[in-house]
């Protein structure tokens, strides 16, 4: 843990030499999900609601996976670029270290201009907070809290399981932007709004659900039974880094015989 | 017992067949060929402690492969390799505690912040004891001239200086053997004669064993008393220099200044078997000289009888063409 | 000419052959355009009220958005280019016996074409198999089809001669990252990549008819599914030819002022 820390402040530093740079960066990266939350806006203004949720509910949801998705982006960036330290051979200096691949990988990048990102999903959160017609609890707090937790091991997993594909082809990546980009882009969205074969998928395979939907019922006041059960779901989200990181390990064995 | 022994290493890749024109790039669109490439065939040697190893080949030999294997980064087909008791890709983390290893065009510091800063995080990683830690770095700094440049960010030094960094990054740790991959490769003569010393100096000190890879001949003249030749994934010679000279040819170049006398000079005058003129004007005669001294002798006895001699000068071949010359001999 | 034809053809050759890349991509746009379609099928299902257009041509539009996107999205950015202009390389490229804009704009073209190539006849095609509703439908007319191929390559033209110009600004903030970013999602939400633009609410729709960026994706897309009828599409074509004229001209003039200042700067 020491040394992520160590490996955080030099990114930092480095980062922090080309300063108007990266202020720059960080002001844009307020652009891009801001333009898609607007998207959905407008959409709203429209239509008035969806499948019964109506635009503050959405919102909610769109907070949540976003801030998610912006922290997980800054944290575990060096699994989003892994490509480029398979390319430059880079990634043979790691394997050169008695460190374990995962820290190292993770310690690799940082990209801390998602602040833009991060700090856009709070306002969006805030603002459908406040705006919503419930009564907050300390529990549906801790709910909340805890769905932003669990996104964040989620999508950790599914950048781990991109960067795993690495070891097989690195032009076929783009295919893993199903389940990064895309996750977010869909996860945007209560999972009920979706056909049903692709909201299944997206709860038992990739637990999105546990972080939007389901959660989000017992915030919401949808679910009128076993509401603890429907608050603890976001735990099942964090479960699933764990066969991410086996099929890693499956992926850098396989990297050490074929030295591609 | 030798620190490295490895003994029958095999290792084969499969690259993708690329073709040029529209023509076939819309036909691997569909099926795609594949070639074998065997980088290692039955590869074996040991290792000394202290030793300094120059391992050459030419590119696609299987260089980088050996090194790879033995860095504990890529597992071979078959075969055995067993480096200080331990086998590289079976105990990663413990083997690669106790090596150092350089890639001449790669960097191992971080770009963007001071050289020290690098070192800090190194000595995080590699947990080292804060004592021995600046003990080394002490040593480091002085022995590689350092002081200066230490606070700099990497991409502010030049080659020289961040070759002599990179070197520095790779001994903190107190390794045993240090694998260096074309360390000198692009620096100027007086940083490599700098980097040369060093090499020196750690290999006597600490009885650290050194790997040298390098496509720079004179590297090996003034490090390594033994020298692996690689070719096609085979070890093709394994020797001392000396050895490896008289082998494969003792052939000297002889230049010699004269005052001449108008007589001239061809082979017939010299007409010693083994001695060829490569050239000759009015005052300058250049000879190449197979066998031992006793031609060498002669050919200057006689000349001496038609001429004044005023200088001479005896070069051995150089060692490029002597590689070269090997790598024609095993078709390489 | 024939520098940029060949430089043309070189880069077309080389963009088939990233297969699997390809590959992905295809499987990627699936996706994409499988969940937007459903979530406007959701918005639609409880719509009260005339909408502006219809859930068929919100299909149509969406799988031609998925097949071209190589061609109408202005965040692809080219990698070699932006480390000319940071490295300061770009005095090389100066030195060459062309012009430097003919020469990226064919460079640039030929990236986007041989990229859409390969990615939008697999697209398109079982697209057009797909059950309802998320099968494609065929264009309005044989008239709608040709204007549609009109104003999408024109429009390509138009999205590189933008993308030039974001370059040609690179060379003066030197911050490739943060003002591209900036540039790019401004552009591509006034393209309709994010939303169509009927959905956008009037003053919106006026501020994006008068910017060039929806000439590249919204413009032909609606001229496919009809949603835009023959005549005004020859209007549209009208306009895409005046801003290609526009953009490439200032595009020209701001290379050559720049391109004095780095032979000044001597890189």
């Amino acid at each position: 843990m020491k040394l992520y820390f160590k490996y955080m402040s030099i990114l930092l530093k480095a980062q922090m030499q080309y300063r108007f740079s990266f202020w720059l960066l960080s002001f844009g990266q307020l652009f891009l999900p801001l333009s898609v939350f607007a998207g959905v806006y407008f959409l709203f203004e429209r239509f008035g609601n969806i499948k019964g949720w109506n635009f503050f509910e959405v919102a909610l949801c769109f907070g949540v996976i976003n801030m998610a998705f912006s922290i997980t982006e800054c944290f575990v960036r060096g699994f989003d670029l892994f490509s480029n330290l398979v390319v430059s051979g880079d990634f043979d200096r790691i394997l050169l270290r008695p460190r374990s691949t995962f820290i190292q990988v993770l310690g690799s990048q940082f990209e801390f201009t998602r602040v833009g990102r991060l700090l856009q999903s709070i306002m969006v959160l805030v603002w459908a907070a406040t705006n919503l017609s419930i009564k907050w609890t300390l529990f549906k707090v801790i709910t909340l809290i805890l769905m932003v937790i669990s996104g964040i091991f989620i999508f950790t997993g599914i950048f781990i399981l991109a960067a795993t594909l690495c070891f097989w082809t690195i032009q076929g990546l783009e295919v893993a932007n199903i389940f990064t980009y895309g996750g977010k882009e869909m996860a945007q969205y209560p999972l009920s709004i979706y056909k049903k074969w692709i909201a299944r998928f997206f709860t038992f395979i990739i637990p999105f659900g546990c972080v939007n939907y389901l959660p989000l019922m017992y915030i919401l006041d949808k679910a009128h039974q076993n509401e603890y059960l429907y608050m603890l779901t976001p735990l099942m989200g964090i479960v699933f880094i764990v066969p991410c990181l086996v099929i890693w390990e499956i992926g850098v064995k396989r990297y050490r015989s074929t030295g591609s | 017992m030798p620190q490295i022994e490895i003994s029958g290493l095999y290792k084969t890749f499969k690259v993708a067949r690329r073709s040029a024109g529209l023509k076939q790039a819309a036909k691997s669109l569909f099926c795609r060929k594949y070639d074998k490439v065997e980088a290692l065939k039955d590869v074996s040697f040991t290792v000394d402690t202290g030793e300094i190893v120059g391992y050459i080949g030419p590119n696609g030999a299987g260089k980088s492969t050996t090194i790879k294997t033995m860095s504990g980064i890529l597992v071979p087909d078959r075969g055995q390799c067993v480096i200080m008791g331990r086998i590289p890709w079976k105990e990663r983390i413990d083997h690669v505690r106790s090596i150092g290893v350089v890639f001449g065009q790669r960097t191992q510091l971080w770009w963007d912040v001071p050289v020290i800063d690098s070192y800090e995080l190194l000595r995080d990683i590699y947990r080292i004891p804060n004592r021995d830690y600046s003990n080394n770095l002490d040593l480091l700094i002085s022995t590689l001239e350092l002081q200066n440049i230490i606070n700099t960010p990497v991409r502010q030094l030049s080659l020289g200086q961040r070759m002599r960094c990179e070197l520095a990054a790779s001994l903190l740790h107190n390794p045993k053997i240090l694998f260096l991959d074309e360390p000198t490769i692009g620096l100027d003569a007086e940083s490599k004669i700098a980097i040369r010393q060093f090499i020196k100096t750690i290999n006597r000190e600490k009885n650290v064993t050194v790997i040298l890879t390098t496509h720079d001949m004179s590297d090996i003249e003034a490090l390594a008393n033994r020298i692996l030749l690689i070719g096609r994934g085979r070890i093709l010679y394994d020797g001392n220099l000396d050895d490896l000279r008289s082998r494969f040819s003792n052939q000297k170049t002889i230049n010699i200044n004269f005052r001449g006398n108008g007589f001239p000079i061809d082979n017939t005058i010299v007409g010693i078997p083994g001695v060829n003129i490569v050239s000759c004007s009015q005052e300058k005669l250049i000879l190449r000289v197979d066998g031992n001294g006793s031609a060498l002798a002669d050919v200057i006895s006689r000349l001496s009888n038609i001429v004044d001699i005023v200088d001479v000068s005896i070069e051995s071949q150089p060692i490029d063409e002597l590689i070269l010359k090997l790598y024609r001999e095993y078709a390489v | 000419m024939k520098a940029y034809l060949s430089v043309f053809r070189l880069r077309f050759i080389n963009g088939l052959q990233y297969r699997a890349a390809a590959f992905a991509g295809i499987a990627t746009q699936f996706f994409w355009g499988i969940m937007h379609i459903m979530i406007y099928e959701a918005f639609y299902e409880n719509a009260t009220g005339t909408l502006p257009i219809s859930l068929k041509q919100v299909i149509a539009y969406i799988w031609l958005q998925q097949a071209f996107l190589v061609f109408i999205a202005l965040w692809i950015r080219d990698n070699e280019i932006i480390n000319l202009i940071t490295s300061g390389n770009i005095a090389y490229e100066f030195c060459r016996p062309c012009s430097i804009y003919g020469f990226w704009f064919a460079k640039l073209t030929a990236q986007r074409l041989s990229g859409a190539m390969l990615r939008c006849f697999p697209i398109l095609v079982v697209a057009f198999l797909f059950p309802e509703p998320y099968k494609m439908t065929l264009p309005d007319s044989a008239t709608a089809f040709l204007l549609f191929i009109v104003s999408l390559f024109l429009g390509l033209m138009v999205l590189v001669s933008i993308s030039m110009l974001v370059y040609i600004s690179m060379f003066i903030t030197m911050l490739p990252t943060g003002s591209m970013v900036i540039a790019t999602t401004i552009g591509d939400f006034f393209s309709g990549m994010i939303i169509p633009i009927p959905f956008m609410p009037q003053w919106l729709q006026k501020i994006a008819y008068f910017l060039p960026f929806r000439l590249a994706a919204d413009m032909p897309f609606r001229v496919y599914t009809g949603h835009i009828p023959p005549n005004q599409a020859l209007e549209g074509i009208f306009t895409q030819l005046i801003w290609l004229g526009v953009l490439v001209l200032s595009g020209r003039i701001a290379m050559k002022k720049v391109q004095k200042r780095v032979v000044v700067q001597g890189g």
